[in-house]
């Protein structure tokens, strides 16, 4: 195992040296980058010339400067990095360390997102195969494929940020709206569940009319002004939870189990007080990281107090189900601070931004606050990313969960009498991870490098916008700089999936 | 509520031997090309997909003159994207200019009228414009995909067939290939390709996306040539050449036709996708992804600008991609006809009947 990774590595490193070659040279060839300088009148020019050249070793003829550049890069076996400087004069280490953690945080809630949602979405449409949902389900796929981001981007802004805003100054949902969102619902839920042309029409009922009076009663109480959800809906919410997780995990029969993740569910009603105390006055990633500790300890007690065998799935089931109350409380508490959020002069009651990472103008000492706008500057391009990457994620589910339901295994798991839960759960669900598992990889991987025009489009100063930057300016340290990491991503991606996936798969060995 | 789908016994279960009866029978006494022809038209979708498709290109090609060398086929739409015309501004919305003349209600103003799509913002009709971008990224999809194709199967066919050092060789270079970030090299290439034309731009990205193309190939020559077939034209004495050709080949050109649809698709939202960012085709030709990015910022007020080009787009890419899902389905030999409630009811009444 460890001469196999070695021996990728040592191929990757000769590869990624040709490439950063090829492509250092390309771009040096592909444009001068004092060609504005040359052009102008300015007098200056003739000396910002000289000191450029000098800077950037730019009278060195590119092959050669190449090997410049790697010297530098070759200081990481002696702890110190340089990857040179870019036009401005900056290090390109420090541009890079400022750009990573902004594009990461933007890669990895929208590939969580769309992964969860995908995997949700292409389960169904595989267990209702050539059913109505299906067939939605494959057209949005398609879709979504072939919607071009940037031409997203801008509905998004139009639509959920400058229209949504203008709205919010006169809230009112108009009864036309509120119609058509309960049939669209309505029609999701019944396609969801199928069945039989009668089952159809009542889940579509009552769906269509739950949905009027959630709207309807959102629209009364001005709700979007003053969210929240309150310690009644939070303890609704969390049985719910706990009902619809038991019945996944381990089966609504098991008692211990029911009991166990509904005291869990319970506790939220107890906690709702003492939470937002903490919350208020302890407000920190630390509190709420101490907490989600509290919540697994307490999981484990309860599982322990419910029953003395098989604790692990009961274990499992009431962690989950504390977790997600948790969770309930934590977006109740970021809800609440909605209101101060747009009274701040900054946001001056537009809350949904169209452009940036963060608004420098706001000023404020409040976690909550803080963490409102991160959270509101992240929805569009998050959103955007979602609608690009979920197609992939509901067509490979689907697949993977069709192929493992052919097996012969299924076949003999029904046949020995395991319920449908059982089959699906533990047979077929495990065994359709494993390729699901090496994509994941390398979609994150994918995502980064796709996120440049996302970037791009709503105004992040990402890797992407780097790149751009230096495409734009002929910035050759910094282009090398950002490509170096994106190349080698593409590598430690690749090696990660196989790993990944002969950890996971005990029939793949790897040997070369 | 039943989560994880319904386990009554339909009918289709019960007469499961009625229903491969019912494959066989359909696959009787036909050629390869014949069912996989049969099962692409069942495909409703894919179908409408070819029918929407080839309707765009034939209406996109002939709309605009078209240039090959000295010769000049005129089109038959009257304004070329050089016309300016006055602008128009009577009964626009909200005192805009320029707004769109085509209209679907029944009446005296049905039709296309002068500027059907509207006008820019000097003037110049924005339908052949989009007709003429359109054109290009029809044109740019095109050449990628056939590029590509070619490379792919090319270095695939050779990797998975000559095995040993050739493979890990040819593999090592897909590998290098990979490592190079597409948007970064293409826009660096695109940059300084903008004077050289959208024709080089489409060669160039045709080089870098065929990688996985590659490895698809490889891998089922790799298991193909391992089968008892490709043995038995050996010991007939068939050269290597003919073995692929003949042999392999046809067996591999399913997932090919698949694989190459899926990477049009995607050919057509990167050169869009890097028009947008202008390392693409630039000004004064014209593609899809620019315009969106020359009147993203005129959504508010002129939204014609903006609908038309991302609608041409989308149109495009979905129907390649539907023509892709019907093909891998008409290709796939664990496919079985899905048994609708006509069959169940025909084989009721069969078994009725035999009673």
């Amino acid at each position: 195992m460890l001469s196999y990774i070695a021996r990728r590595i040592g191929v990757s490193i000769v590869i990624l040296f040709g490439s950063s070659f090829l492509v250092y040279n390309l771009a040096a060839y592909a444009g001068d980058p004092l060609q504005d300088l040359r052009l102008s009148t300015d007098d200056t020019a003739r000396q910002q010339i000289i000191a450029l050249t000098r800077d950037l070793q730019l009278d060195v003829p590119p092959p050669i400067r190449y090997f410049l550049w790697l010297k530098g890069l070759l200081g990481v076996f002696v702890g110190k990095v340089n990857l040179g400087m870019t036009r401005e004069g900056a290090s390109v280490q420090a541009e890079l360390a400022y750009a990573i953690p902004v594009t990461l945080r933007l890669v990895l809630v929208a590939t969580i997102t769309a992964l969860l949602f995908g995997l949700a979405l292409g389960i169904i449409s595989a267990l209702r195969q050539y059913s109505r949902f299906d067939y939605g389900m494959t057209f949005l796929a398609f879709l979504l494929y072939s919607l071009p981001i940037f031409w997203v981007a801008v509905l998004l802004k139009e639509f959920m940020a400058i229209q949504f805003n203008n709205f919010l100054s006169e809230p009112n949902i108009p009864l036309k709206w509120m119609f058509i969102f309960s049939v669209f619902g309505g029609v999701f839920w019944s396609s969801l569940f199928g069945g039989e042309r009668k089952r159809f029409w009542s889940v579509f009922t009552g769906a269509f009319a739950t949905n009027f009076v959630i709207l309807w009663a959102i629209d009364l109480t001005d709700w979007y002004l003053n969210p929240g959800l309150g310690p009644i809906l939070i303890t609704l919410l969390a049985i719910g939870a706990a009902v619809g997780i038991t019945s996944l995990s381990t089966g609504l029969s098991n008692a211990p189990a029911r009991s166990a993740a509904l005291t869990m569910a319970g506790l939220a009603l107890v906690w709702y007080y003492p939470a937002q105390w903490i919350f208020n006055n302890f407000g920190s990633y630390l509190t709420i990281f101490l907490m989600i500790a509290l919540i697994v300890g307490t999981a484990l007690a309860c599982a322990a107090l419910y029953s003395k065998i098989d604790r692990g799935p009961i274990a499992r089931t009431a962690i989950i189900t504390g977790v997600v109350s948790g969770l309930l409380i934590l977006i109740d508490r970021i809800m609440q601070s909605w209101a101060a959020y747009s009274e701040t002069d900054a946001v001056n009651y537009r809350p949904v931004p169209t452009y940036g990472q963060r608004k420098d103008q706001l000023v404020t000492g409040d976690f909550w606050i803080n963490n409102m706008d991160l959270i509101m500057h992240l929805i569009l391009p998050t959103f955007a990313l979602i609608l690009i990457s979920l197609a992939g994620w509901i067509r490979f589910t689907r697949g993977a969960l069709l192929e493992v339901l052919n097996q012969d295994y299924i076949r003999t798991a029904r046949a020995k009498g395991l319920n449908e839960r059982t089959v699906i759960t533990r047979h077929a669900f495990r065994n359709m991870m494993l390729p699901l598992s090496s994509l994941f990889v390398g979609e994150i991987v994918g995502l980064i490098s796709g996120a440049v025009i996302t970037e791009r489009v709503f105004g992040w100063q990402g890797m992407g916008t780097l790149g751009i930057k230096a495409i734009n300016t002929y910035d050759l340290n910094l282009l090398m700089g950002v490509n170096l990491l994106l190349s080698v991503l593409v590598v430690l991606g690749n090696l990660l999936a196989d790993l990944v996936y002969s950890a996971l798969d005990p029939r793949i060995r790897l040997r070369k | 509520m039943n989560l994880f789908g319904h386990r009554e016994k339909s009918t289709g279960e019960i007469l499961a031997g009625g229903e491969s009866a019912i494959a066989n029978k359909e696959v009787e006494g036909l050629s390869q090309g014949q069912i996989v022809r049969h099962r692409f038209f069942r495909h409703r979708a894919a179908v409408i997909a070819l029918v929407v498709l080839s309707s765009i290109i034939l209406f996109v090609m002939t709309v605009l003159d078209t240039k090959i060398g000295p010769l000049r086929i005129p089109g038959w739409w009257k304004w070329t994207t050089e016309d300016i015309p006055a602008l128009r501004y009577k009964d626009c919305p909200g005192g805009t200019t320029g707004c769109p003349t085509l209209s679907l209600k029944l009446g005296s103003s049905f039709g296309l009228g002068t500027h059907p799509f509207g006008q820019d913002d000097i003037g110049r009709d924005y339908f052949a414009l989009v007709m003429n971008g359109a054109r290009r990224s029809l044109m740019i999809m095109f050449v990628i995909g056939s590029v590509a194709g070619s490379i792919g199967v090319a270095v695939g066919s050779i990797a998975g067939f000559y095995g040993k050092k050739v493979d890990a060789v040819l593999m090592r270079l897909v590998d290098f290939i990979q490592t190079v970030p597409v948007i970064i090299i293409a826009a660096v290439i695109g940059k300084a390709a903008g004077r050289v034309g959208p024709l080089f731009l489409a060669l160039f990205l045709g080089i870098l996306v065929w990688t996985g193309l590659a490895r698809l190939v490889r891998a089922q020559f790799l298991s193909l040539r391992e089968m008892e077939f490709v043995d038995a034209a050996r010991v007939a004495g068939a050269s290597n050449m003919r073995i692929t050709f003949k042999h392999i080949l046809p067996n591999a050109i399913g997932q090919i036709i698949v694989a190459v649809t899926l990477i049009m698709a995607g050919a057509i939202l990167l050169e869009t996708a890097l028009s947008y960012l202008g390392f693409g085709v630039v000004a004064p030709d014209v593609s899809l992804g620019l315009l969106i990015s020359e009147y993203q910022s005129s959504f508010t007020t002129r939204p014609w600008l903006f609908w038309w080009p991302g609608f041409f787009i989308i149109s495009i890419a979905l129907c390649v991609n539907f023509i892709g899902d019907g093909l891998r389905d008409a290709f796939d030999p664990h496919q079985r006809r899905r048994i609708t409630k006509k069959d169940r009811l025909k084989a009721k009444l069969l078994i009725k009947a035999g009673d």
